[in-house]
């Protein structure tokens, strides 16, 4: 690492980019070899040591305690005190520090809010300012963008783009390449625990992908033309609340025809999960109908959602979709465990399980050190294998998949989209939804962009992804239904959608 | 509009922060478990080894039953301990332990092994009473007495250490097997004394109502729990003292109590409710260790090769995943604890139609209940575990009457005894340090003891 430089470490979910970064921080320790720091060895035995060598990082998970505020969110852990023996802590000092670095690095945040009212993103930006305060010289940022929107992400290379100025050096942990090559001034490849290469921003996305899983992976999605049929998920006026009793879904309509995929699209938390969950059965409709091949199926219970045809890939999986004690064999039956061939009547059939697991390990690349292994074991994109494979595994009416590739590699992502693709050319009617736009527009035969709980305009593939950012923002131009007219007139200044390395400054 | 606002999007990113921020902590789980990995296939021993050397390496991994033993063998010496403190003659001698340590040294191991050798002989084998049958100078019915006692005061724990464990793999910490296991009894004495029903029919309603006692005592915190979403560990605290004084009125009551005494106890239980005896008339072992093994057995088939049990299971490692799988966990969460409840109840019809007793008494039902959730946790949740820890606290029980009428050793250290096994059970990082074990996979699974909370 150089000072002044950004260094990012690509790799698949698994490679051992974290547990690199780990070690780094002291929070493991290396079986063997060693790390130099300005040329010298150095022996980390714990998180303070490296923070005395000078090295912050920003966990993806943030380390913040959500009922502090800001200010002390910073001060934890080097709390100053005043007052000798007494000790109080001192706030005033902890709020100037933070006003201080903040003002010095432009990363605007209120040291007096409390951390569970801010966004993620903002959050984030705390965890850097805490790291900033320690005075390091180097700085870990662990898939920063995973939970990310558009913006955000955006707002977070600028401001990487700052503390690069200031001289800071920055490692950069990511598997998402846009950002790599918008951001990196040096690009290392770990695959399966070993450095694979280095590479420089100018070299290709495709480059990029097949140094990351070893072999030449294709990011578009092949397909033919759709061939919509029936109308198979039609959904009118409906209006869901989220948890918080707080309008999520405010009157949408939908239809998704067979033989179709209809992307749903939209920054995180505008409708889309609560939206999915009613479909599901999994959240009470408040009004509005929603019916499958002509039948109302709002207000049934989710298990008879299921069986009447509905395949559902939960948004997150980890919480949702799995049960991590659970063996890769039963997690494949989560769903249909107690129908044949599984389950007669109160008796379980744990052969026929382990058949039909066997068989699905198989069809669906499973990598599984075996079927009785805990779920919980595997990576993330063997896990959402399993779960895609327990869903596609029986006749399917409607296929639900929301962000069926978060957190997976992409290797995975590769294999997951030809599934969906595969169903819906047998005539399954697909609804994707998704927060990373590429998928989206990858994938869908027609994309509704949902905007606080509304479908604000359905648009074709074809569309411009300006447009669709536009959209995604609640910018609604009249020209929806002429896509693309629109577009010269509002792409500059817009808040642009993806990755691209547009507006630098919007404030 | 853009231009004023830094985030234009922010006042809908509130949701997506929250599930975002679940999502991490998932991820970062997730994550420090895949971490771990890479390091896990190196400790593990040259695969060319024979055999035998396999199998003492694998014992010495701190799996499961090595560190449930090594707690065993630690409860044990801390036992010693406090045997030697709490005697004063022998703490007498280590007054003068420098100059003779000879004195300190053998009477510190005559009591102590005097004492846990009567543990043994009340609870297993007593060498005495088999010489004296192979003599001629005795019956049979004293070589099997110490473990007639055993299995006795066995039966009823392993009914309520089922009710703990069934509950515990469906994420419910059922702390009210006590009182589910006073209603159980409560039910199972009222049918014995005061339905006029033949011998055979009446011991089966007077069981079948001791699990209903129980059932629906385990109902209630179920309901609430479903519906209400109040926590159960609070609730069945509660209904085990709703229990423990509702039995302490009703024994007083006209027509329950015993016409003839003038303290609390109840009716007997008629003999044809009566649990029948396995070994003749002089030794307390009954039926009801039959049952114990049965309802054994029906517990492992339903955890494990029941749809039931699947569900249930789901429902405990991950209820949001069991939901989103159609699976109803409001429905399974008032299953597994009437369920619970018709175990402890069950337990609660040991204590009154078996030997121990047979008739109410305001203690009627012992700690069966609180002692439940010390073998649940000692047989690690599984059913045949529970089953072995029920026999292990029933012969300490046993062995512990012996031990105080023959060496003095006052039967609170039994309980002693049991709360240090269960101690070192719960802390197996505790064990682990003192043995120097080596770390296993098995670690994992403890501290999922926990997760009840």
């Amino acid at each position: 690492m150089e000072p002044g430089e950004i260094h990012a470490l690509l790799g698949e979910n698994g490679a051992g980019k974290s547990t690199l970064m780990n070690v780094l921080y002291g929070l493991y320790q290396p079986d063997e070899g060693e790390i130099l720091v300005d040329g010298k060895p150095l022996k980390l035995k714990g998180s303070s040591d490296a923070i005395g060598a000078g090295i912050g990082m920003v966990h993806q998970h943030f380390m913040l305690v959500p009922v502090f505020t800001v200010a002390e969110n910073i001060m934890l852990g080097a709390e100053q005190t005043r007052g000798g023996i007494a000790g109080f802590l001192d706030r005033r000092r902890a709020r100037r520090e933070v006003t201080e670095v903040s003002e010095r690095y432009n990363l605007r945040v209120d040291p007096d809010a409390v951390i569970e009212n801010l966004p993620v993103g903002i959050q984030q930006r705390v965890e850097i300012v805490k790291a900033l305060t320690r005075d390091v010289d180097l700085l870990i940022l662990d898939e920063p963008t995973a939970v990310l929107t558009p913006q955000e992400t955006e707002e977070l290379l600028t401001v990487m783009r700052s503390l690069k100025a200031a001289g800071k050096s920055i490692v950069f942990i990511t598997h998402k390449l846009g950002e790599v090559k918008a951001i990196a001034d040096r690009i290392t490849v770990i695959r399966r625990g070993r450095t694979v290469g280095t590479a420089s921003p100018e070299a290709s996305r495709d480059e990029l992908a097949a140094l990351m899983v070893g072999r030449n992976v294709r990011l578009t999605v092949d397909k033919a033309p759709a061939t919509p049929g029936e109308p198979v998920l039609e959904v009118t006026g409906l209006v869901v609340d989220d948890d918080r009793q707080i309008r999520a879904v405010d009157g949408v309509d939908l239809t998704v025809r067979a033989g179709e995929v209809l992307g749903v699209a939209g920054v995180q938390g505008n409708g889309q999960t609560e939206l999915i969950e009613a479909i599901m059965g999994l959240r009470p409709v408040l009004a509005g109908t929603v019916s499958l091949a002509g039948e109302r199926i709002d207000g049934w219970k989710p298990k008879k959602v299921l069986r009447a045809g509905v395949g559902y890939v939960p948004e997150d999986r980890s919480v949702d979709g799995l049960v991590k004690e659970f063996s890769v064999a039963e997690n494949l039956v989560l769903d249909i465990y107690d129908r044949p061939p599984f389950g007669a009547g109160l008796a379980l059939k744990p052969d026929a399980i382990a058949a039909s697991a066997k068989e699905r390990i198989e069809q669906f690349d499973v990598r599984t050190p075996s079927a009785d292994a805990a779920v919980g074991t595997l990576s993330g994109g063997n896990q959402q294998k399993v779960i895609v494979a327990r869903e596609l595994s029986r006749p399917l009416k409607l296929f639900i998949a929301a962000q069926p590739t978060r957190g997976v590699d992409v290797g995975s992502i590769e294999f997951i989209h030809s599934q969906i693709v595969h169903e819906r050319d047998i005539g399954t009617a697909v609804m994707v939804v998704s927060s990373e736009l590429d998928e989206v527009i990858g994938l869908a035969d027609r994309i509704a962009v949902m905007y606080r709980g509304r479908i604000i305009g359905i648009v074709g593939p074809d569309t411009p992804r300006e447009e669709i950012g536009l959209l995604m923002a609640g910018i609604s131009p009249d020209a929806t239904a002429e896509p693309g007219a629109a577009d010269g007139t509002v792409t500059d200044g817009g808040p642009a959608s993806a990755d691209g390395p547009a507006n630098e400054d919007r404030a | 509009m853009s231009d004023t606002t830094p985030q234009p999007s922010s006042p809908d990113k509130e949701p997506a922060s929250e599930a975002q921020a679940a999502q991490n902590a998932l991820d970062n789980t997730e994550r420090a478990e895949l971490a771990t990995e890479p390091g896990q296939p190196a400790p593990k021993p040259e695969p060319e080894s024979s055999l035998g050397r396999l199998f003492l390496d694998n014992l010495w991994a701190a799996n499961t039953f090595t560190v449930t033993l090594l707690s065993l063998v630690l409860a044990i010496v801390v036992g010693a301990v406090l045997m030697i403190i709490s005697d004063p003659a022998v703490l007498s001698t280590y007054s003068y332990i420098t100059s003779r340590p000879s004195d300190a040294i053998n009477s510190s191991w005559t009591l102590v092994s005097e004492a846990y050798a009567n543990l043994f002989k009340g609870s297993v084998f007593d060498p005495e009473a088999f010489s004296a049958w192979v003599s001629g100078d005795g019956g049979w019915q004293a070589v099997l007495a110490p473990i007639s006692e055993t299995l006795t005061y066995a039966a009823p724990l392993v009914f309520t250490g089922l009710s703990v464990a069934l509950a515990f793999r469906g994420g419910l910490f059922n702390i009210g097997a006590q009182g589910q296991a006073i209603i159980g009894v409560i039910m199972a004495a009222l049918a014995g004394f005061l339905l006029p029903l033949p011998p055979g029919l009446h011991l089966l309603v007077a069981v079948l109502a001791g699990a209903l006692g129980g059932a629906i005592w385990g109902f209630i915190p179920g309901i609430l729990k479903a519906r209400a979403g109040a926590h159960e560990v609070i609730n069945t605290i509660m209904l085990n003292y709703v229990a423990t004084y509702f039995l302490t009125w009703l024994i007083v009551q006209n027509g329950v109590q015993d016409p003839t005494r003038t303290d609390a106890i109840s009716k007997a239980v008629h003999g044809s409710a009566q649990l029948p005896r396995l070994l003749g008339d002089n030794l307390r072992v009954h039926a009801g260790i039959l049952l114990a093994v049965l309802a054994t057995w029906a517990v492992a088939w339903l955890l494990n090769r029941s749809t039931l049990g699947f569900e249930l299971r789901a429902v405990g490692a991950n209820p949001d995943a069991a939901r989103t799988a159609g699976i109803s966990v409001t429905r399974t969460y008032v299953l597994i604890m009437v369920f619970a409840g018709i175990l402890a109840g069950l337990g609660g019809s040991n204590m009154v139609l078996g030997s121990t007793a047979s008739a109410l008494t305001p203690l009627v039902a012992a700690q069966i209940g609180f002692d439940g959730i010390l073998v649940a946790l000692l047989g690690r949740v599984k059913p045949w575990g529970v089953l072995l820890a029920a026999l292990l606290f029933g012969a300490l029980q046993a062995g512990g009457n012996r031990m105080q009428s023959y060496s003095g050793i006052s039967l609170e250290l039994v309980t002693v005894l049991q709360a240090l096994i269960v101690i070192f059970i719960a802390a197996p990082a505790l064990v682990k340090a003192i043995f120097q074990l080596r770390a296993a996979r098995a670690a994992r699974l403890q501290t999922s003891l926990a997760k009840g909370w």
